[in-house]
């Protein structure tokens, strides 16, 4: 007998209590983070942001803007880039010569962002699209519909086929795990897109577009998943939660989570990444207030980067 | 190949020090003086034995403080003081005692950080552990039995509850501050007062108590602290004004107190050790499940009652589970206790590490295997790796006695039954764990594991509503709830 295939799956990779992990979680969020060891951190966290800009009203000034708050993050203090700027497909022409040559990389949603209902040929064409004018990383949306209905053959295809349309591009598939409902589809949806993405593709939270974003648990759950992924296979996939960090504070224990669970190994930009704008501030924030011991008005940092 | 199950161990996750934390102490100060006296009739008085001893910090193996040893005078004197003041004290009305314990709840809690530190400096635990379980629970305690205070004669519909008389009673080490509630807050609810006295090697937290009932208003007499070592205890059990003794401690001693009270009339109520068994089935959420085992016996250094000691995992997952065990092992912060940090703090006292140095050995010696992490520790005070025994037997000491201490012992099933037969096969019964998705299997053990807390996918799970006791050489008498005020009074 043959289980369905969402049933199957989920047996094969076992299921998430969430008392349980909201639990772990928790204790992430008791850790006092000082002196030099805060600055570590919120360096770390600067240089895994990626900035983003994810709005309607978008122009290639706004874009303009955005790389050179990428660029340079803040007048004073020595603080590193962030990994990548973030941005729909029709602006990534306008910031890759921007930032070309100074190893901040152009990310593009692609795929129908956020919903991803739109036919499979269009989404792969705007991602070959994206590509095209420069994106060096495909932020993909999976198809929920088809996750939920456990047309899971679906989601994998798909998933395989904006791997070959990314090319050389990273990609990372973003689950929108408020919308899947639950701990153990997070978890199985994870192992969905781990197997089919390459070494060094990430996973991703949330489109930062519905009510639910990034939270330390469903953070946690993706984390254990891309551990026992890595201890079976020995394929590194990378994470990005996204949306809903604001605060240095909870950046600083999202990194926490990942020394505890997957180790030194990931706690670099090319393994882990906060998608977030807001973030960034704070972080600058809070590294000048180490560095002058005092807290600087909110006005001496730059705001250009609105959204999520 | 499903992950979870992969039998490739050679890769493995690097947790090394690329990001060390700083030390981040807690700063608030403990208000802790050089001597404590004793506290009988309301006011501290000095010992009629005049000698005094030394408590120590485990965080650094330095006198913290002196404490007075009380001998069988002293006692008398603070029996003398309880049995006066008993007649005023349970005929207030409900209401008005409630509001003392009121009054002490919202004490304890105006003061809970000075007390947390004063409880990690004196007993070693983790601040954060003080901090956030031991400080609200006692005050939770404390406002629990306000509200029952006023409303003893819907206990038992339709019969009334009458307090004891005076009360012994004598407490542990491990959670001094918090047994010190669990035991003074049915007490003084029912109407009854106290002669109560703390472990020898963490009585700081207890006197500092002392002057919260001042400031409360709590008429002189209606506790009363006696601090000393076994000797001051034997006073206390065997008092003959005491109405009743309520003991947490250990087995052997709980025995020597049920043999000196036989024949005497007075009421007992015991609290004693555990060898818990942690039961993962096959089909448990796994991660949830590690930290559930970890928290289970690495919580309070692992001097918990109720510690989930022993690991029965089903044999078809062992092998997965215990990599996953050691990995989560490797993250757990040791150290100074007073870190906020610190996940695993100092062994209560020296002669505890002796104790747990010993069955670790005879661990060892009886051919299980050990692991420990490589952990830095620090070098003065008394402190002990959080240590995984896997390969044991039923008959092993380190499968049998209580070690209490961070020592898990791993042993394996292959079904229920079995589960449940090695579960049982122990002098104690005091908490189980089972850990599965089954919700079926979950009532299922409950109603077979012999214990008298069975936590389900959650372990070491608190709350003043929720009775406590154990099974068979577990102890007696329930602490919490209903049932907990019942061993505090009689129904006439």
């Amino acid at each position: 007998m043959t289980l369905p295939a969402l049933q199957q799956l989920l047996q094969d990779v076992g299921g998430v209590d969430a008392v349980g992990v909201e639990e772990r979680v928790a204790k992430y969020a008791t850790r006092s983070i000082k002196k030099e060891s805060k600055v570590f951190g919120l360096k770390l966290a600067a240089s895994m942001v990626d900035l983003t800009t994810l709005e309607g009203q978008d122009t290639p000034g706004k874009v303009a803007s955005l790389c050179q708050k990428a660029l340079h993050p803040h007048h004073l203090g020595e603080t590193p880039r962030v990994a990548a700027v973030c941005v729909y497909p029709s602006m990534v022409r306008h910031a890759k010569p921007l930032v070309e040559g100074s190893g901040i990389k152009v990310a593009s949603v692609a795929t129908a962002f956020p919903s991803g209902q739109a036919p499979l040929a269009t989404r792969l064409a705007e991602v070959r699209a994206a590509v095209q004018d420069g994106a060096d990383e495909i932020d993909m949306v999976i198809n929920r519909g088809a996750f939920l209905s456990g047309e899971l053959n679906l989601v994998a295809d798909e998933i395989a086929q904006v791997v070959e349309a990314c090319g050389e591009s990273t990609l990372k598939v973003i689950l929108e795990v408020s919308e899947l409902g639950t701990y153990d589809h997070i978890r199985a949806a994870s192992f969905l897109a781990m197997r089919t993405i390459r070494p060094g593709d990430f996973i991703k939270t949330s489109t930062g577009k519905t009510s639910g974003n990034a939270t330390l648990a469903n953070n946690q759950v993706m984390l254990d998943a891309i551990r026992d992924h890595y201890l079976a296979t020995g394929i590194e996939i990378g994470m990005k939660p996204a949306g809903g960090i604001k605060t240095a504070k909870q950046a600083l224990h999202f990194l926490v989570a990942v020394k505890e669970t997957l180790g030194d190994a990931w706690l670099t930009n090319s393994r882990y990444r906060f998608g977030a704008s807001s973030l960034l501030n704070d972080l600058l924030r809070q590294l000048e207030t180490q560095r002058t011991g005092s807290y600087q008005a909110p006005w001496s940092f730059t705001e250009n980067a609105g959204s999520y | 190949m499903p992950a979870r199950k992969s039998k490739s161990q050679a890769r493995e996750l690097l947790f090394g020090d690329l990001w060390e934390f700083d030390p981040a102490p807690e700063s608030a100060p403990a208000h802790i003086d050089e001597r404590y006296r004793l506290f009988i009739n309301g006011k501290y008085v000095a010992p009629k034995s005049r000698k005094y001893f030394d408590t120590i910090s485990p965080r650094n193996g330095r006198k913290l403080s002196e404490i007075a040893e009380a001998n069988e005078a002293d006692v008398d004197a603070a029996y003398s003081a309880a049995a006066k003041a008993f007649p005023k004290w349970s005929a207030l009305p409900g209401k008005e005692r409630g509001k003392y314990l009121f009054r002490i709840a919202r004490l304890l809690q105006d003061r809970s950080r000075e007390f947390a530190v004063a409880e990690t400096l004196d007993g070693g635990k983790p601040i954060k552990e003080s901090r956030d379980f031991d400080l609200p629970m006692a005050a939770a305690h404390f406002f629990y039995h306000a509200g029952w205070a006023d409303k003893l004669d819907f206990v038992a519909p339709g019969r009334t509850l009458k307090p004891l008389g005076v009360v012994g009673q004598v407490i542990p080490w491990n959670f001094p501050l918090l047994m010190l509630a669990w035991k003074l807050a049915p007490a003084l609810a029912t109407g009854n007062t106290v002669v109560i006295k703390p472990a020898e090697t963490t009585s700081v937290t207890a006197l500092k108590f002392a002057s919260i009932l001042q400031d409360a208003g709590l008429p002189p007499g209606v506790v009363n602290f006696v601090t000393g070592a076994g000797e001051t205890g034997a006073a206390v059990v065997n008092h003959p004004t005491a109405a009743k003794i309520a003991f947490t401690g250990s087995t052997g001693v709980g025995k020597l107190i049920q043999r000196s009270l036989a024949g005497t009339g007075k009421r007992l109520t015991l609290e004693l050790g555990g060898k818990a068994a942690n039961i993962v089935f096959e089909d448990a959420p796994i991660d949830q499940a590690v930290e559930g085992i970890i928290n289970g016996i690495f919580f309070n250094q692992g001097h918990v009652c109720c510690a989930g000691s022993r690991l029965l995992v089903q044999e078809n997952i062992a092998t997965d589970f215990i990599a996953r065990l050691k990995r989560r092992l490797a993250v757990l912060r040791v150290g100074d206790p007073l870190d906020k940090n610190t996940d695993v703090g100092a062994i209560n006292s020296k002669e505890q590490l002796g104790k747990i140095r010993e069955l670790v050995d005879a661990g060892i010696a009886q051919g299980a295997e050990i692991h420990q992490p490589s952990c830095k520790l620090p070098r003065k005070g008394f402190y002990f790796p959080p240590t995984l025994f896997t390969g044991v037997s039923q008959s092993q000491r380190i499968a049998r006695e209580e070690i209490f201490g961070p020592v898990l012992s791993v042993l394996t099933f292959r079904t229920p039954d079995e589960a449940v037969e090695k579960a049982n096969n122990t002098c104690y019964g005091l908490s189980a764990g089972v850990w599965t998705d089954k919700g079926s299997r979950i009532l299922n053990m409950a109603s077979s594991l012999k214990a008298g807390v069975v936590w389900a996918n959650t372990y070491n799970k608190f709350d003043p509503s929720s009775p406590f006791g154990g099974y068979k050489e577990s102890g007696f008498g329930r602490e919490g709830g209903k049932h907990g005020l019942l061993d505090y009074a009689q129904l006439d």
